[in-house]
């Protein structure tokens, strides 16, 4: 019953930020929608089914690329992909970063320093270069880019859970764990756990917009998801060429937008869940 | 103060050692550079003189000894493909890319500094939710997405900026001219800065906002107007500051990709084309030079908070 009325807060202070309802619907519409693409897109994503590069018609609502592939399907497709990279790189990530943060704040001394000692190193290394790198040693891929940045990831999220298990570490709570011997495991995994849930759900919500971004960029440049397999970065690939860019918007016009629908709602959605779950909000 | 600034320096050692470690395994575990060489009319003999010349028919702990030494005696090594001396190489285009992400970040920080003191002042009302919705936007605009937008606009279609190089190709490229060039990538890149930073520099001035030296401040019956700007913004400086040095890794990633579509003759462009040709030192000194600005970033941070912040001591 407590929790029920947690949860009714919690989703009352939501409700509060009509920006982020809104999102919140937005962003529902744009997974189902996603997930749903073997359902809804009237044409295959990766076999021709109309003329080279035709404008938005009754038949294809978004056009034909060069090679006659119905856009409405390939978006549909590459949705899902960018979604299904986003959310796996943000699980990877977040796993990571919640044991390595848990271990480190929990075991303190000579575990801690060699831990963050490593993700200093992770943190100052100027991200996309790390990306790089290893998008064109490994071979590029969907899945290479789904471990890519989920081991680029994790440093922020093992900061975040080990300074809350610091502080956690002092409530008279775990103490009382402590001193009346039970385990570690059910002090770690128990009680301490489930209490920085809320702020590493928050900080995920950020790492899965960056992770759409950086998906994004590095199949742009040809590092990421390969073709035929579309990504919302990827199918941006042929706008660097200028008559697709001047003669044919259809082509990188609806795949950025997508994007940038993604990433804001998924950036609001965030914030608003960071106004609900802090408790200091009453 | 000074033994506080040597102790970072000292603490930084080891981090950018390991750094230097990660990458070498890294890039050994991708494959030899050798693999780009290989075609019908390269010989067996040849590729083998040339890994023992590169020193790549050794054990990888022993061909980042040597680098490490070589390091010691200042000596970045040599690209592989062009046999330029990294050290060099990157003299030779850091400038571009310290002019990029330097006007950049002035050009962010002017939109984001003012936005969010702005939109923390006027908390709640509508201008505060236009300031923060067009900062989610800012950051949520992929950054090539933004540069093709900015090319369609104001190259295509309107015929203004030029849209790749930095100065106009068989002119000697006067400062107008440069100026003309960096438009548009600075932009994108000043976008991407401000939308990062107006949310938090308005929630570091709602905190001090809430100070109880303000309250009194104001109890004294002191106008907002002079509060705000005689007690508030002062200490808005500290986490300004630290914007600034957390700022450095990111401005330098989005430059590698503002670069590469403008074709800005940086860093950025050596990097890509390092990257894709596996021309390992050129990488190496990349990483390393980027490690090193970062950590020196952070440590100017410190000394600037103990600038700014009298009350620090070390």
């Amino acid at each position: 019953m407590k929790h029920k009325t947690h949860f009714g807060m919690i989703a009352r202070r939501f409700m509060k930020h009509k920006m982020a309802v809104i999102c919140l619907v937005l962003l529902v519409i744009l997974i189902v929608l996603a997930l749903l693409a073997p359902v809804i897109a009237p044409y295959s994503p990766t076999k021709p089914s109309g003329k080279f590069s035709s404008p938005p018609s009754s038949e294809h609502i978004l056009g034909t690329d060069k090679i006659g592939r119905d856009m409405y399907s390939r978006i549909l497709y590459a949705t899902q992909v960018s979604l299904e990279v986003g959310f796996l790189a943000t699980l990877i990530s977040t796993v990571v970063g919640v044991v390595l943060g848990l271990i480190s704040g929990y075991f303190g001394g000579a575990v801690d320093k060699a831990i963050m000692s490593f993700t200093d190193m992770v943190m100052s290394f100027p991200y996309i270069l790390l990306v790089l790198v290893a998008a064109a040693i490994f071979q590029p891929g969907k899945w290479s880019i789904i471990l890519i940045l989920g081991f680029v990831d994790w440093p922020g999220v093992a900061r975040l859970v080990r300074g809350n298990v610091l502080s956690l570490r002092e409530t008279n709570f775990v103490k009382s764990d402590i001193t009346s011997g039970m385990p570690r495991r059910y002090i770690l995994f128990s009680e301490i756990l489930p209490n920085t849930i809320a702020p590493v759900l928050v900080y995920a919500t950020s790492v899965f917009a960056l992770s759409i971004l950086d998906e994004a960029a590095l199949s742009y440049l040809g590092m990421g998801v390969q073709p035929p397999t579309p990504s919302l970065g990827n199918l941006l690939n042929g706008a660097e060429s200028l008559s697709v860019l001047t003669g044919k918007p259809w082509l990188w016009v609806p795949a950025g937008a997508v994007i940038i629908l993604l990433v804001m709602c998924i950036n609001f959605v965030g914030d608003a869940l960071r106004d609900a779950l802090d408790p200091r909000n009453e | 103060m000074w033994k506080y600034v040597l102790k970072k320096i000292l603490l930084a050692v080891p981090v950018l050692l390991g750094i230097t470690i990660i990458d070498y395994a890294i890039m050994s575990l991708a494959g030899s550079p050798l693999d780009m060489m290989v075609g019908p009319r390269v010989s067996e003999a040849a590729l083998a003189s040339r890994a023992a010349q590169w020193g790549l028919d050794q054990p990888v702990y022993v061909q980042y000894w040597n680098w490490l030494m070589e390091l010691l005696h200042g000596n970045l090594g040599y690209s592989y493909k062009s046999y330029q001396p990294v050290a060099e190489l990157i003299g030779s285009h850091i400038g571009p890319t310290l002019l990029l992400m330097g006007v950049s970040m002035v050009l962010g920080l002017l939109i984001a500094v003012p936005a969010g003191i702005y939109s923390a002042v006027h908390r709640y009302e509508k201008r505060d939710y236009a300031v923060v919705s067009a900062s989610f936007l800012f950051s949520s605009i992929p950054g090539f997405f933004l540069s093709l937008i900015l090319i369609y606009f104001l190259n295509v279609r309107l015929g203004l900026l030029p849209s790749s190089g930095m100065s106009t190709a068989g002119t000697g490229g006067d400062a107008l001219d440069i100026i003309r060039h960096l438009i548009m990538p600075s932009i994108v890149l000043a976008v991407g800065v401000a939308g990062g930073n107006i949310r938090y520099i308005r929630s570091a001035v709602l905190e001090i906002l809430e100070m109880d030296y303000l309250r009194t401040a104001r109890a004294k019956g002191m106008g907002r107007k002079i509060v705000i700007r005689r007690h508030a913004l002062r200490n808005a400086l500290l986490p300004i500051v630290t914007v600034i040095g957390m700022q450095i890794p990111t401005l330098f990633g989005g430059a590698v990709i503002v670069e590469q579509m403008f074709s800005w003759p940086g860093l950025g462009l050596v990097t890509m084309s390092a990257v894709t040709g596996r021309d390992y030192p050129v990488i190496m000194g990349v990483c390393l030079l980027s490690a090193v600005v970062v950590l020196a970033s952070n440590l100017l941070t410190d000394i600037l908070y103990a600038v700014v912040d009298p009350t620090i001591k070390y």
